[in-house]
């Protein structure tokens, strides 16, 4: 590839830079308010990893369960989600279409509406209500499209269904070349989609507020408590907790999605340069 | 490395596919392929012939009524599974997550095939595409050329009973187009399996295949080897689909005294040829004479290497295309007499 001229864009610097402030800015704001004594003093009242103990102790659990939550919002995503994806890439049906586009409602229906409808429906199943469950399965309604939407996405690709057509032709059942060949060819959009699950359930509020009880409460939700009850610094506290336990789960994704990227980087590059 | 003793005969019968909507991808289409005879379908995009090449591989399903058999058995309702079938697509359909060898290797996995046999059996394969030293790559990391052969060597790894070729080289470029085209025809002739090839390019199917069928709208308008087609074409279809041609139109008068005229020469036309309103003549089946007086004279010389292309304008054809020797000297200007054998007259009518 032809290396582009890279001329200097004061202009384009300042904005970027100036955006970039402005975005970042209230997270520090926000980080610094929880590691200091008193926040309407500043800094000047001194440094503390008080409030941060505090909320660990308060809610630590909620951690845990947000971080469980979005690794089985992941793995039923796989499940239903991959399989459901190559169903809908190779029908034509009109079924299929409208499938598809219920599928993608909780997206748009706003959180509170299908939390509602959850609770009027199942609400009654008093053990499943009270559990983690009814709000594992509210995650799963509002993460579910995204995974579908992307490795369906893949798998429409001419290339796919070459391949499936040269596993037939070589003898491979169903099973075989959907697991050995068909699931290994989308990996990279399986991965994307795990991510867009992940990181959308970790962050999942309107619902999950509707959804939990005192019991059952995820890391947002403890957020929102913490923020209407609490002073400002556990608040604040807690959005650094926050950032400490999502931020090493998304390197940990995005990890294994470079450890995919790389390869397909190689794959473009030797593109280039052979025949 | 040769395919298992048996060779197999490919016989289609009445096979037609109508896609919903009512599009007739093939009407009703007969066809016999010899053993270990390869077999070129040819024609423009939307002919039909990758429609029969997919049905006799088993991805799609004749209409009601058709036969496909492989020797003695009727391998109609066989999915493509079990069909017994080697593969090869125009985008080499290679896995892009395994390495030459495993795509190489994938059939005999599947079947169950000890790891041991398995990877001298591939070891046989690699050798016979010449692939050696890039076993470990993956197909990313080939090119065009190696991921071809790659693909070739997979589709034979289970001694097929039938090798299909879905237009294998047209993803390539001209010159390694050549290259692999004459290297696939060598293979296919060592393997002796019987090879039905689909391809657009008259020349690549005239290198590879023993006999081709030429298709037009769903149908298959004539069969027979290279030479036969393009010397002998019974439409204008089949002629123009295999090389150039000039048309020739013939007047009422014309067909009534039998003859056709061409730079004020008279052309007797007999025979088959004798009804036609116009006839066709290949661009170097038409020679050329210095003449002073000749009615026809030479427009426009292009220089093409092999040869040197003329145009003709005459006073009855129009603009005539000629070929002539690279060492003729004709220049734009030259007022000439035309000849043409007639037998080198073809007829014009369409299927």
């Amino acid at each position: 590839m032809a290396a582009i001229a890279r001329r200097p864009a004061p202009i384009l610097f300042a904005v970027t830079l100036a955006v970039t402030v402005f975005t970042v800015l209230p997270m520090l704001v926000s980080v610094t308010a929880g590691l200091v004594n008193n926040y309407s003093s500043g800094l000047a009242s001194g440094l503390t990893t008080r409030w941060l103990v505090e909320v660990w102790a308060n809610y630590g659990s909620t951690a845990w369960h947000s971080i469980a939550l979005a690794l089985a919002c992941v793995a039923a995503a796989l499940v239903i989600g991959v399989p459901c994806a190559y169903a809908l890439a190779r029908s034509r049906s009109r079924a299929a279409r409208v499938f598809e586009e219920l599928l993608t409602l909780p997206v748009a229906v706003p959180g509170l509406a299908t939390a509602l409808a959850l609770i009027l429906a199942y609400g009654e199943w008093r053990a499943f209500r009270l559990s983690f469950a009814f709000i594992f399965v509210g995650h799963l309604v509002f993460t579910l499209p995204f995974m579908v939407r992307t490795v369906a996405a893949a798998f429409e690709r001419d290339e796919l269904v070459w391949l499936e057509e040269a596993a037939r032709s070589l003898g491979a059942g169903f099973v075989q070349r959907f697991l050995g060949v068909l699931v290994p060819a989308v990996a990279p959009a399986i991965v994307a989609g795990s991510l867009m699950v992940f990181t959308l359930s970790i962050g999942e509020f309107n619902l999950t507020w509707m959804l939990h009880t005192p019991l059952t409460r995820t890391l947002p939700v403890g957020l929102a408590d913490s923020y209407a009850s609490m002073r400002l610094e556990i608040g604040s506290a807690y959005t650094l907790v926050f950032f400490i336990v999502v931020l090493p789960a998304l390197w940990a994704m995005q990890a294994v999605a470079a450890w995919l990227g790389p390869r397909e980087a190689t794959r473009t590059a030797a593109r280039g340069t052979a025949a | 490395m040769t395919t298992s003793g048996e060779r197999t005969r490919v016989e289609v019968l009445a096979c037609a596919k109508t896609y919903a909507g009512g599009v007739h991808a093939l009407q009703p289409t007969s066809l016999v392929v010899e053993p270990g005879e390869v077999l070129a379908l040819i024609g423009p995009s939307g002919c039909g012939k990758t429609t029969l090449l997919r049905l006799i591989a088993g991805l799609i399903d004749s209409d009601p009524g058709g036969t496909i058999r492989f020797n003695t058995e009727d391998v109609t309702r066989k999915p493509i599974e079990t069909r017994g079938v080697g593969m090869v697509f125009q985008h080499y359909a290679l896995f892009p997550q395994m390495s030459v060898e495993a795509n190489i290797g994938y059939g005999l996995r599947i079947r169950g095939v000890a790891e041991a046999e398995r990877r001298r059996r591939v070891g046989e394969l690699v050798d016979l595409v010449r692939l050696n030293g890039l076993e470990t790559r993956r197909p990313a990391e080939l090119s065009g050329g190696q991921k071809q052969r790659v693909a070739l060597a997979r589709a034979v790894a289970l001694q097929p009973r039938v090798l299909l070729l879905d237009e294998p080289l047209t993803a390539l470029d001209a010159k390694l187009k050549v290259a692999l085209r004459d290297e696939l025809a060598e293979l296919l002739r060592r393997l002796h399996i019987t090879a039905i090839h689909v391809t657009h390019d008259q020349r690549e199917a005239m290198a590879i295949a023993d006999r081709l069928a030429v298709m037009r709208s769903g149908v298959i308008v004539q069969t027979g080897d290279a030479e036969s087609l393009y010397r002998d074409p019974k439409h204008a279809f089949v002629a123009e689909f295999l090389g150039r041609v000039n048309r020739l139109v013939r007047s009422d008068a014309d067909v009534r005294e039998g003859v056709v005229r061409i730079g004020g020469e008279v052309l007797v036309c007999t025979g088959a040829l004798a009804a036609e309103k116009a006839v066709l003549v290949r661009p170097e089946d038409i020679d050329l004479a210095a003449s002073a007086e000749g009615s026809a004279r030479v427009v426009r010389r292009v220089f093409l290497g092999e040869r040197l292309q003329l145009q003709v304008e005459t006073s009855d054809q129009g603009m005539l295309v000629v070929d002539a020797g690279r060492d003729a000297t004709w220049q734009a200007g030259d007022p000439v007499r035309i000849r043409v054998a007639p037998q080198h007259l073809m007829p014009a009518s369409e299927p």
